[in-house]
């Protein structure tokens, strides 16, 4: 019934808003002034239904996917103090920490234990920490695990190179060497320099960002790319990020999930400085998701955020352009400073995700499938899901999308 | 599309799959389709029809049907009212095993409010803008007539043109037993004591199977349906409820959805359907979990769909969460209900909505959702609105409220909607 879609498009009034509309179905790539128009005066049905349509470009199979995963906040200690962010502490203060090496084996055999496939390994700008640290580290996890390893935003790279006196290429390649197998996107925030500076001065200009993220390319080295809004920023700036991110991707292509998530206030200066802040609402929220699918017409995997909107939104946004709902989070401390809280295991997903109408795939954090739970497989019956195993599965170094160019999936279910 | 391998599929939880004696099938995709189709030429849709458009795998097809029958009925406004629940006492003589609410009486916990404090209530409502006052309770073992008539006097002596919403069907059947009066005498006393309309609540699911098992010694759904209908006969408006997210089917939700729909034909007395998702915590019932976000959003579409008779559905805030109900709007819903002062019931089994929002949230809810909002009357008239928002800030009083109804049904009359048992292309001609 692709004739609704069209019938909704040309009920728009607006000759502009129809052509991009319309655009959009056709696989044409929109440029940022269609995008802005989409984002501030589109319909979010229409958005919705069309990002459907563009997701489908790419996941032709009606399944969606999920990680299981656990972020290990190694350090909090931060050097940088960004206002959205309830985490970071001095080194000074009395609830600083560095995790002992002893401590993370231990959460990533729990994590094996789970079914996890990998660790987000992610903390502060720590400047006590040099690359010796991090190399000791990593090895001493590949030699006990087989387990993906992504970790290290952009900033924490940086310092790293800093405090370690060395280049970006050289901290990459020994980083790499150590066992480094992905970049995480984090610490993009907004890239539009108008906010970013304004929030996060000492992260920089956003070109820096994407000049790193380009690096990491070159060292082959596949990372995510994420966005961060309600923020105070306009829309105009959620477009730039998105077209930044894009134009990355034309060049280097190493980019193979885009992943976005909305402010959560509590406990951020931000927040005690801009105290009539509003928060992001969900129907905004579906919309940038919808826009983003539309207009990123070159990284394969979308992911929506049941961590900052709930379950609930969480669970819609299949419906709005997401194809994976990101990981069931065995740990998180960063959002849960910042006063966000929501429970998930392996079973409520696999429902979650079934309930939407959706296939299951278990997925590793390059996008592989660990395995599959069909819709036919009733979580509650005691299926697949409710079995929550170690699956018997290697990590691979490759994305799924430079497998397949992302556009196959290897196993329809269906 | 993609979505076109298989239909979407709720089942009842697990161990309550055999309750319905007879289960039907899941229907095909052709079936799902051809329901969509029927649904979007605006005849009316029967119980395998429901069933088809529940299951039909495109969430934004389905959802763009409901969105353009919406928006042909409401425009791009959205309802919220202003209001206060006062819940006069939690004892209750009977035991819902969704229930988080109810006491025995000295069961630690229990109370029962005495009539200053209702009046003092009601007072601060009326003074803070409401312009209704909503009112349910627990069935009380030794209540008469005259402490029922004082709970609805004691809100009028003090703010006299506050509209009162007391009583669900369930509430007035024990009554009528209690008191030893028939429905219709009953309503009479309570309407000379002030009593202006009827909640929709303690509808539950009607189907027996699904009734039998979650609130065995409440009134029938057929003793329901009767108790409206008498209230709507005798000129009366009413809301109604449907209860969905716990042990019943989709096959029950149609069926309930049909019932409120025949009775809507004969007497044309509901003024809006209400979903009510059902909350997990503190009741018997072993289903622990919170409603799906795409079953709230397909269950206001379908219902927007099936109750062609119906123009107001309401995405409530308060059970479905605010950030669900704001995406229902686009699903079908054209109403928030309103900025609740209190609302023990649904807090007390572990509603994650909190109890009051501010009016100027709700209005950023229903902006952001690039939607127009319409503050209203009890009984759907408009007040105010809310097209400019430099003008938020100014406060209207509850009179200033009441005056505007009455300016707006002097200068336009506003129409009596139609019985519509034809289907909804009709009834819009």
């Amino acid at each position: 019934m692709a004739e609704l879609i069209i019938e909704r498009i040309q009920a728009e009034p607006s000759e502009q808003l129809r052509n991009a509309y319309t655009k959009a179905l056709r696989n044409e790539r929109l440029d940022s002034a269609e995008g802005l128009l989409l984002l501030t005066k589109g319909d979010l049905l229409t958005l919705g239904g069309l990002a459907t349509a563009v997701k489908a470009r790419f996941h032709p199979n009606q399944k969606a996917t999920f990680l299981i995963d656990r972020n290990i906040n190694y350090t909090n200690v931060c050097r940088i103090g960004c206002d959205f962010c309830a985490f970071y502490r001095r080194d000074a203060e009395a609830d600083a920490y560095v995790l002992r090496n002893e401590v993370i084996y231990e959460k990533i055999a729990e994590t094996v234990a789970l079914g996890g496939t990998g660790v987000l390994l992610q903390g502060g700008v720590n400047p006590k920490l040099k690359i010796e640290y991090y190399e000791e580290l990593f090895r001493g996890i590949k030699e006990r695990f087989k387990i993906h390893l992504h970790a290290l935003s952009v900033i924490e790279i940086e310092g790293i190179a800093k405090v370690s006196r060395l280049t970006l290429d050289e901290t990459l390649k020994r980083l790499i060497a150590a066992g480094l197998d992905s970049i995480p996107g984090a610490g993009a925030e907004i890239l539009a320099d108008e906010i970013r500076l304004s929030q996060s001065p000492v992260k920089r200009h956003s070109h820096r960002w994407i000049d790193v993220m380009k690096v990491a390319h070159q060292h082959k080295l596949p990372t995510t790319a994420t966005m961060m809004f309600g923020a105070l920023e306009g829309p105009e700036h959620i477009i730039e990020h998105i077209t930044r991110i894009r134009d990355a991707q034309d060049e280097t292509g190493g980019f193979y999930a885009f992943i976005m998530w909305t402010f959560q206030g509590q406990n951020t200066d931000l927040l005690k400085k801009n105290p009539d802040m509003r928060s992001t609402t969900a129907a905004e929220y579906l919309k940038v998701l919808a826009v983003s699918r539309i207009m990123m017409d070159n990284i394969p995997n979308i992911q929506g955020s049941w961590v900052t909107m709930g379950p609930k939104v969480g669970q819609t946004s299949l419906h709005f352009g997401a194809n994976d709902m990101g990981s069931i989070m065995i740990e998180e401390n960063v959002v849960s400073a910042a006063g966000t809280s929501h429970v998930m295991n392996a079973a409520t997903m696999i429902d979650l995700i079934h309930r939407a109408g959706f296939h299951a795939v278990q997925r590793d954090t390059y996008y592989n499938t660990v395995r599959e739970i069909p819709l036919s497989d009733d979580a509650e019956a005691g299926g697949a899901s409710a079995d929550v195993h170690t699956p018997a599965h290697a990590p691979s170094r490759t994305p799924s999308h430079i497998h397949d160019a992302g556009l196959s999936e290897a196993s329809p279910i269906a | 599309m993609n979505h076109e391998n298989s239909t979407w599929s709720y089942r009842a939880p697990v161990r309550y799959r055999d309750l319905n004696p007879r289960p039907a099938p899941t229907p095909s995709l052709a079936q799902s389709k051809a329901a969509l189709e029927k649904a979007a030429s605006g005849a009316r849709l029967d119980f395998d029809d429901g069933l088809a458009l529940y299951t039909h795998p495109n969430l934004f097809e389905l959802a763009a049907v409901a969105d353009s029958r919406n928006k042909l009925l409401n425009g791009n406004d959205v309802y919220f009212n202003v209001n206060r629940h006062i819940n006069p006492t939690n004892i209750c003589a009977m035991s819902c095993k969704f229930c988080a609410f109810s006491r025995k009486p000295g069961e630690p916990g229990s109370y029962v409010l005495d009539s200053d404090t209702i009046s003092k209530r009601a007072l601060e409502a009326w003074q803070s803008g409401a312009t209704e006052v909503h009112m349910v309770g627990g069935l009380h073992p030794r209540w008469k007539l005259s402490d029922y008539q004082e709970i609805i006097q004691a809100v009028k002596r003090t703010a006299p043109q506050i509209h009162v919403k007391a009583f669900t069907a369930v509430e007035l059947d024990w009554m009528s037993r209690k008191v030893r009066m028939a429905i219709p005498e009953l309503l009479s006393a309570l309407r000379e004591a002030g009593l202006d309309s009827l909640p929709g609540g303690g509808a539950e699911i009607f189907a027996p199977y699904v009734r039998q098992f979650i609130c065995d010694t409440k009134l029938t759904g057929e003793g329901w349906i009767e108790i409206h209908r008498i209230a709507h006969k005798m000129g009366m408006r009413s809301n109604c409820t449907m209860l969905y997210g716990h042990v019943e089917d989709i096959p029950a939700r149609i069926d309930h959805m049909i019932r409120l729909r025949e009775l809507q034909d004969e007497t044309n007395g509901f003024n809006v359907f209400i979903p009510l998702a059902y909350q997990p915590e503190n009741n018997e019932l072993e289903i622990n979990h919170h409603t799906y976000g795409v079953d709230d959003l397909r269950t206001i579409a379908v219902a927007r769909l099936m109750l062609d008779n119906f123009r107001n559905i309401k995405a409530y805030w308060i059970m479905m969460g605010p950030h669900i109900a704001q995406t229902a709007l686009h699903f079908g819903a054209n109403d928030l209900d309103g900025t609740v002062v209190e609302e023990k019931i649904a807090n007390m089994a572990g509603s994650t909505s909190g109890t009051a929002v501010a009016k100027s949230r709700l209005l950023d809810l229903i902006r952001s959702a690039d939607r127009i909002p319409v503050e209203r009357s009890t009984t759907y008239a408009p007040i105010r609105r809310y097209d400019d928002p430099s003008g938020d800030a100014t406060e209207w009083s509850a009179e200033q409220k009441l005056a505007s109804i009455a300016d707006q049904s002097k200068s336009q009359p506003r129409p009596q909607s139609q019985n519509n048992s034809k289907g909804i292309s009709e009834w819009l001609n």
